[in-house]
């Protein structure tokens, strides 16, 4: 794989990261005011399925199946050709749709910088600020330990 | 032996209607919604997402509402329901060194790097049940501190960097993960399909099971060496793809136990482990988990089988709950022609009885008829 090819990639998987972790009702609100949107029509249409999630024994060691995992996936291609896929954990096959719509948008040169600024930039500001809070909340929870001094002089 | 019966369809109808009124309750109570249930009764829903081995909050609700809080009824619910849906494939193994940590703590170190974090947790509370308690009012606002040490390194890999902990087992070239929901288990079952079975295990037989290892039976010495509860990413490879997707986002709970070991002729003397991993926030059933798991490893480890807790075909094939209660709860179906075979070779035998003795029984035989 060149490094075009990987860079690409990876840019997509965090703009896919980014929408598989946004709420159904937000992503919802984003594709509503989502201007000028291409027509598109379902490569596949949204259907649910399931993930076996998978654990390492002890923590880093060989692989084990876990329990599954709720997934509905779609797949949209916009009327200028690009497709795109989306798999998101819930039972919301909209959800789906709606990101798979985003993920074909963001492969698209000409709507690319506007799923970044309108969709993405803003969803991603508050997801880290969510897990944030969710660490300082956590942080206050942290044990301060004293060493207690014996009595005797 | 089983035989149809018919009839009664009208009095099952009646009292499915009646159940579905129990379920309601009182009209004038407002109805449970699946919201209040994910929000607050998280317990309940993780134990039926757990031991129904399905990551999927809302469905959870759905089914303990369904089930009118009989959770092995709502796990029940939950495994029919997997079986309507197809399965795109397997996750990349979740990396719980990458936790977005709400709690983490260690019984054997004191100062460890990241800190003994204690999160939501219902230790160190007084158990007194709470009177004064509004539903409706909202809770406080809980406290923020400034992130000071952002790494959490696991109790287990500090071992492990010193030559004191057993490294993580891995897995042969291109061997394949055990699925016992695509191949019936078999004997003896490797460690990958015993940490399956386990971690969808009924929590009751596993803190049993567990507990009874701490009395003795197998004793194995543990120590909580680290627990740590929170968030991890999931991610997926899509073969029209050809990459990894990111799929959200699930909830668990780790436990590593440790525990001694004397080493052998290959293996130095140095700590070993039992792991645990449960979906949500299910301490007790993690820690009961690497309990059992370490007791199951008698074998590899060089030591004596003598206990119920380290015998493996005993533990899994009695862990499941769904299984266990199929085969308890069948016994309500009818047996009527069973049960009349064995009545007429009873009666059979005890008529022998009091004629070899040329006596009478003092019931009279037969008046229930």
């Amino acid at each position: 794989m060149t490094d075009q090819a990987k860079t690409q990639i990876d840019e997509r998987k965090s703009a896919m990261r980014i929408l598989s972790l946004m709420s159904a009702e937000v992503l919802e609100q984003k594709y509503d005011s989502f201007d000028q949107k291409p027509d598109w029509t379902f490569a596949r249409k949204p259907e649910t399925g399931l993930v076996m999630t998978r654990g390492r024994i002890g923590g880093g060691g060989a692989p084990f199946n876990l329990g599954e995992l709720t997934v509905p996936r779609a797949a949209v291609t916009l009327e200028t050709g690009e497709t795109g896929h989306a798999y998101c954990h819930g039972r919301n096959q909209r959800k789906a749709a709606i990101a798979a719509f985003f993920d074909a948008a963001f492969q698209s040169a000409a709507l690319k910088s506007r799923v970044e600024a309108e969709v993405l930039a803003p969803c991603a500001k508050d997801l880290e600020a969510s897990d944030l809070k969710a660490k300082q909340e956590a942080a206050a929870t942290k044990v301060d330990f004293f060493t207690m001094t014996r009595g005797d002089d | 032996m089983y035989v149809a019966v018919k009839g009664g369809e009208k009095a099952i109808k009646n009292a499915h209607k009646l159940f579905a009124a129990k379920r309601r309750g009182n009209a004038n109570v407002p109805g449970l919604t699946t919201a209040q249930i994910v929000e607050q009764l998280s317990f309940v829903v993780d134990r039926v997402m757990g031991e129904g081995s399905l990551f999927d909050r809302e469905l959870a609700a759905i089914a303990i509402r369904q089930a009118q809080g009989d959770l092995i009824e709502a796990i029940f619910l939950i495994r029919a329901y997997r079986t309507t849906l197809p399965r795109f494939g397997y996750s990349t193994p979740i990396q719980t060194d990458e936790m977005l940590i709400s709690r983490r703590i260690s019984a054997t170190f004191k100062d460890l790097p990241g800190g003994q974090i204690l999160g939501p947790t219902f230790d160190y509370s007084h158990r007194l049940i709470d009177f004064g308690y509004d539903s409706e009012e909202a809770a406080e606002a809980p406290e923020q501190s400034e992130l000071i040490e952002a790494s959490t390194p696991r109790v287990t890999d500090m071992l492990g960097d010193q030559g004191m902990m057993e490294p993580d087992p891995q897995s042969a070239e291109g061997e394949e993960v055990g699925d016992l929901t695509r191949a019936p288990l078999d004997f003896p079952a490797d460690r990958d399909l015993r940490l399956q079975n386990l971690a969808r295990g009924d929590e009751g037989f596993l803190l049993a099971l567990g507990y009874s290892t701490q009395r003795g039976y197998a004793r194995t010495h543990p120590f909580a060496g680290e627990i740590r509860m929170g968030e991890v990413e999931v991610e997926f490879f899509a073969e029209e793809l050809g990459f990894e997707v990111p799929l959200g986002k699930i909830s668990v709970t780790e436990c590593q136990m440790i525990n001694q070991f004397q080493g052998s002729e290959e293996a130095p003397p140095q700590f070993t482990r039992g792991y645990g991993l449960v979906f949500g926030h299910a301490e007790r059933k993690a820690m009961s988990m690497a309990l059992v798991d370490r007791a199951l490893r008698w074998e590899e480890l060089g030591e004596e089988l003598t206990a119920p807790a380290q015998d493996q075909e005993f533990v899994l094939s009695h862990s499941d709950n769904i299984q266990a209660t199929g085969f308890v709860e069948h016994l309500k179906l009818p047996h009527y022609v069973d049960f009349q075979a064995e009545l007429d070779l009873i009666r059979t035998m005890s008529e022998e009885f009091w004629a070899e003795r040329n006596d009478e029984p003092t019931t009279k035989m037969g008046a229930a008829e």
